[in-house]
């Protein structure tokens, strides 16, 4: 579905992505993990062409990414959905509004319709009671459920999260962790989740990508991961003190 | 595409490559805002559709009827004090009823237009580049981008049709209020009747003035859109980028402004 082949991105003379071989199947969640400045908000952006890749390419349903423009560029981003850090909501629209809009501008759907859709994701997320508030009323965790809330209204194939619970208190993440689980199981989307959350990639995705300066040292399930000998793997779960026995100790109805 | 990937700067010693390299980086930099303006004027047909109608009376409000109280007091105060310096030379030759063609014709042909751009630019110009700047380092530019929605069309079109729209509009109206101005010096401090305030000023202004005048204010309102709208879209680096945007668009206004008025006050009177 999402193929990023031998991909080098560099600002200026600075590489970020180094050769960065990626698959991304269809209907799995996978979650891209790393240190800072490891390249995953870079490649997130890549796949709907906010950035450029400068060599390789980066395949979505076989399209290269890079080589579109204009109406074929639009019509692969309609495919995706797309969870910004800060949530993104347009400040002056109230929470109901943010969430129609690509509704309401993308001009496929009557007023009632677009009505329904929206209470009916709204309702999903738990911002019902909050739908005429605007972003800077409700909670940092509130606008996050807002930004999904947008992302997931036009029923998207591909959901992209950048770093969903960042910010946000232990109970509000895994509430965030179990809507992206919902909406996973509900939709049958394919979702691509960067988090630093070690708790939140175990958790919610079917596997786990280890990204280290701009490559990817090691693909696999969440069990795999735990067990992993790599050096690098095991500093960044050892910092979060997650040990292998991790799935153990976790309440099972948490996992997916 | 509006969400645009940093400058880098290619790291080079000589003095000369680096001045070379500012002077593309600048090429590509008005490059971008005229095709960016183009584009705007392009939707303009679009700006009375279901989608963007609010937005335009909103601007159209945002523009016009918000900046009636700063500008009234400028171009009133402008036309009382001109009418002053003016009034006191005059008044060494016996000429002072000659104040009400001087206010009249400099206020129609430059300072009307000229002063009106400096207070949208400072107010409404670096409003908008604030504004956009904080959507652009807050991803709300790059999340309109991947909801298909065209930042130009969405956000610079509504602002360039009320820029101008609303500048020769306001443009009259400080032409109005600084004659009137001028009035009262005249009529209180220099002793000049009314009446003959009134006929010295029809007698000098020719409809010339006034539509050069109105045609500058135009121009100007397509200079503060493409500025601020360009310079809030390039922001970079936070709360500290958005305040250098806001800085930037106000100081380039002014420049592009006064270096365009002197070029068509050639054109109109070379």
């Amino acid at each position: 579905m999402i193929r990023f082949n031998n991909v080098i991105k560099k600002f200026g003379e600075k590489p970020v992505l180094r050769g960065f071989n990626l698959h991304v199947h269809p209907g799995e969640t996978i979650s891209l993990v790393g240190t800072s400045g490891a390249g995953k908000s870079v490649t997130l952006k890549h796949m709907v062409r906010l950035l450029r890749a400068t060599e390789g390419e980066v395949l979505i349903d076989g399209v290269n990414i890079n080589q579109i423009d204009g109406k074929a560029l639009e019509e692969v981003r309609k495919r995706f959905g797309y969870l910004f850090q800060s949530a993104a909501l347009l400040q002056w629209l109230t929470v109901f509004e943010n969430v129609a809009l690509p509704l309401r501008e993308n001009r496929k759907f009557p007023e009632r319709e677009i009505n329904e859709r929206v209470e009916r994701v709204l309702e999903k997320v738990g911002l019902l009671e909050a739908a005429e508030k605007l972003p800077a009323d409700i909670s940092g965790g509130m606008q996050k459920r807002a930004g999904l809330a947008r992302a997931v209204v036009t029923e998207p194939d591909i959901l992209l999260y950048d770093e969903p619970t960042s910010g946000l208190d232990p109970v509000t993440s895994r509430t965030i962790d179990e809507l992206i689980a919902t909406l996973q199981k509900d939709l049958g989307v394919t979702s691509v989740v960067v988090t630093h959350d070690m708790i939140s990639a175990l958790t919610i995705s079917d596997r786990i990508a280890m990204l280290h300066q701009g490559t990817v040292l090691e693909v696999t399930p969440p069990r795999e991961f735990l067990q992993s000998k790599n050096e690098v793997v095991r500093g960044f779960l050892d910092s979060q003190c997650i040990n292998p026995n991790f799935f153990d100790d976790f309440p099972e109805r948490m996992l997916k | 595409m509006i969400t645009r990937e940093p400058y880098q700067c290619p790291a080079c010693t000589s003095l000369f490559a680096r001045w070379g390299h500012g002077g593309l980086f600048f090429m590509q930099q008005m490059g971008q805002a005229v095709l960016m303006t183009g584009k705007a004027v392009m939707y303009i047909p679009l700006m009375f559709g279901k989608r963007n109608r609010s937005e335009v009376v909103y601007q159209l409000f945002f523009t016009g009827i918000k900046s009636l109280p700063v500008l009234s007091v400028v171009a009133l105060f402008t036309g009382m004090i001109f009418a002053v310096q003016t009034g006191m030379e005059l008044a060494r030759f016996g000429q002072e009823v000659q104040v009400g063609g001087a206010v009249t014709v400099v206020m129609l042909r430059e300072m009307g237009p000229f002063m009106t751009g400096l207070i949208i630019a400072a107010s409404v110009g670096s409003s908008i580049s604030a504004q956009l700047g904080t959507m652009t380092v807050s991803e709300e530019i790059a999340a309109l981008e991947i909801m298909s929605i065209d930042p130009i069309r969405y956000l610079v079109m509504p602002r360039l049709v009320a820029l101008l729209a609303m500048m020769p509009l306001l443009t009259l109206y400080t032409d109005v209020l600084a004659v009137a101005g001028g009035a009262i010096i005249g009529f209180t401090q220099l002793g000049i009747d009314p009446q003959a305030y009134v006929d010295n000023a029809v007698q000098y202004a020719t409809v010339k003035d006034l539509y050069t005048g109105l045609i500058k204010a135009f121009c100007f309102g397509a200079i503060i859109c493409t500025v601020a709208c360009h310079t809030g879209f390039a922001t970079t680096g936070g709360a500290v980028g958005v305040g250098r945007a806001t800085r930037q668009t106000v100081v380039t206004s002014f420049l592009v402004i006064l270096i365009t008025g002197f070029i068509l006050t050639k054109l109109f009177y070379g």
